[in-house]
């Protein structure tokens, strides 16, 4: 049987972090109550027209400029026609023609075999990033036969980023989104939490033999978490092996993932192919960007949005922050992917680097193999430590000054865990943990312990 | 160029218009026609354009500022059935049905 080549892209939705929505003033917010949040405009009334929000802009071209993309210095909206009862106007404003940015790329990491110590660096283009609008929510109530409408969501700014179909299996479209989601964090231009809908991925999957052209691809959605996405796209692409080489045919469909069953089935709603009917926005006029070259002379700043200007006060991006951190201190790249991974680690990692006088190299381990364990044993947040960095690095001072064995520290720490507000040293004295590093005292009490054990030394003695 | 009863099918599906008669899809065929003239101009090499402002900037961008919202009662009124504060539609998009199995005049053009 011929090898299967696994074709994996994402199309991904972005919500974007901004105070007000894409086309109108009214609040971006998870969680109000139905219908609150609406203007007339998203409730698409009569009469009303589209206003561009600027910081939606900023947000786009920072996101662009993070993915190494080419910003189009004129891109253009269209309207993208589809019925369904969270779209009120009957069409969602999209960039379809000419995108804000274009062809661009992401690196991400693997751990090869599943060992973090060998780590390999891969790439994935992006496409095209565009604005668009999110639409509103439908509740289904199956019992009463009727879908419940909240607009809340509707008209809020989306980044969609398009990823080529570089991806071969479900372990990259994880890492490369959860690449994607510490760099939009990094930048601010969306919270991008998937639990609360911030962002949301589509993968596009098919298989084929070398040397053959693409295989047929579906669609697959409802994907809620990093780690159902990896599962939905891996049971994917064995289902279409298995349907092909049971002599099946895949259908250019779109499924949906099933998280309770583990699989990928059939989506009701999308009959045959759609037609969009795109047409240009006629309400809108082009998109002008400008760099500090083509800046004009006299015009309104709030009115002019300078490439170049953004590009300079970009934060530090993911990777970046962990090349500093293995430059500064030493540690290893995995490690530094630890770090990064964990929301507030390498803050806390540092501060306590600051507090003790044990190497960073040495308060890596601690981090990571202790703190972080237990916080995930116990289902706790970096914020949520019961440990703070300031006690944790009062004990490893205890350590470094060679007062308590290692062993020790780790007793002391367990006892830390039950946040009693006990300090180190305070545990030591209770549990009697001291070192001893008086040669005669330790003498007397090996003494003691093989005169107690005369049988066993005998033997011992004996080999 | 006569519209075929399949384009004209389509059409109905993805627009959820009723051409209803005849006279209705003559109108359209006009209306297609009287755009079609525009093709009689020779535009190779000629970047369509989008406004009259052509590169100039004119789009004007809005600070992002709340400043609408918070109008759920007016919003509800406009809605024939309601649910606490939720509009309220049918479980799903109901589809237009099948040519076959809906009476329109199509049938016999």
């Amino acid at each position: 049987i011929a090898p299967w080549i696994p074709v994996v892209g994402l199309e991904i939705h972005a919500q974007i972090s901004s105070n007000s929505k894409l086309f109108s003033g009214s609040q971006v917010q998870f969680a109000a109550p139905p219908n609150s949040l609406v203007s007339f405009f998203d409730a698409s009334l009569p009469g009303t027209l589209p206003v561009l929000n600027r910081r939606c802009v900023e947000a786009a071209v920072m996101t662009g400029l993070a993915l190494n993309c080419s910003i189009n210095k004129k891109s253009l909206f269209d309207r993208k026609h589809y019925f369904y009862a969270d779209l009120p106007a009957g069409y969602q404003i999209t960039q379809q023609r000419v995108p804000i940015a274009v062809n661009g790329s992401l690196s991400y990491s693997l751990c090869i075999d599943n060992k973090m110590s060998q780590m390999v660096t891969k790439t994935v283009r992006i496409k095209q990033i565009q604005l668009e609008q999110d639409s509103g929510k439908s509740l289904h109530d199956d019992t009463r036969c009727q879908t419940l409408v909240d607009l809340n969501r509707a008209g809020v700014g989306l980044m969609e980023v398009v990823m080529e179909p570089d991806m071969c299996c479900g372990e990259e479209a994880a890492a490369a989104v959860r690449e994607l989601q510490l760099i939009l964090q990094a930048l601010g231009s969306s919270q991008a939490v998937m639990a609360e809908g911030q962002l949301r991925v589509d993968a596009n999957v098919s298989v084929h033999h070398p040397g053959e052209p693409y295989g047929v691809r579906t669609e697959v959605k409802n994907i809620n978490s990093i780690r159902f996405l990896a599962k939905a796209v891996d049971y994917e692409i064995q289902r279409q092996i298995e349907e092909l080489e049971n002599g099946g045919t895949i259908l250019n469909e779109t499924r949906a993932f099933d998280s309770k069953l583990g699989c990928t089935v059939p989506m009701r709603d999308k009959e045959g192919k759609q037609d969009y009917r795109f047409m240009p926005e006629p309400n809108l006029p082009p998109l002008i960007l400008y760099d500090t070259k083509s800046l004009p002379a006299n015009m309104n700043h709030q009115q002019v949005i300078n490439i170049d200007w953004i590009h300079e006060r970009l934060p530090d991006l993911p990777s970046v922050k962990r090349e500093k951190l293995v430059e500064q201190y030493g540690i290893l790249p995995e490690h530094s992917f630890t770090l990064l991974n964990e929301d507030g680690l390498a803050e806390f990692f540092e501060s306590v680097v600051k507090q003790t006088q044990m190497k960073p190299k040495k308060v890596i381990g601690w981090i990571l193999n202790d703190l972080l364990s237990y916080l995930k044993q116990h289902s706790l947040t970096v914020k949520e430590s019961p440990v703070s960095s300031f006690l944790l690095a009062d004990l490893l001072n205890l350590l470094e000054k060679k007062e308590i064995s290692s062993t020790a520290a780790k007793q002391v720490l367990v006892e830390l865990w039950k946040g009693e507000g006990k300090t180190p040293l305070e545990i030591v004295k209770e549990q009697k943990l001291e070192l001893l590093h008086d040669q005669k005292e330790l003498e007397q009490i090996c003494q003691a312990v093989i005169d107690g054990q005369e049988n066993e030394v005998i033997m011992m003695v004996l080999g | 160029q006569k519209l075929s009863v399949d384009v004209l099918d389509h059409l109905e599906h993805l627009a959820l218009v009723d051409f209803r008669d005849s006279e209705g899809v003559e109108r359209l065929q006009k209306a297609i026609q009287f755009a079609e003239q525009l093709q009689e101009v020779n535009t190779d090499g000629v970047e369509p354009m989008d406004s009259v402002l052509e590169d100039r900037w004119c789009l004007y961008l809005r600070e992002d500022d709340v400043t609408e919202g918070n109008c759920t009662k007016e919003l509800l009124e406009n809605a024939r059935e309601k649910v606490e504060e939720y509009f309220v539609a049918p479980p799903g998009n109901i589809p237009l049905p099948k040519l076959e199995e809906r009476e329109t005049f199509l049938q016999s053009s």
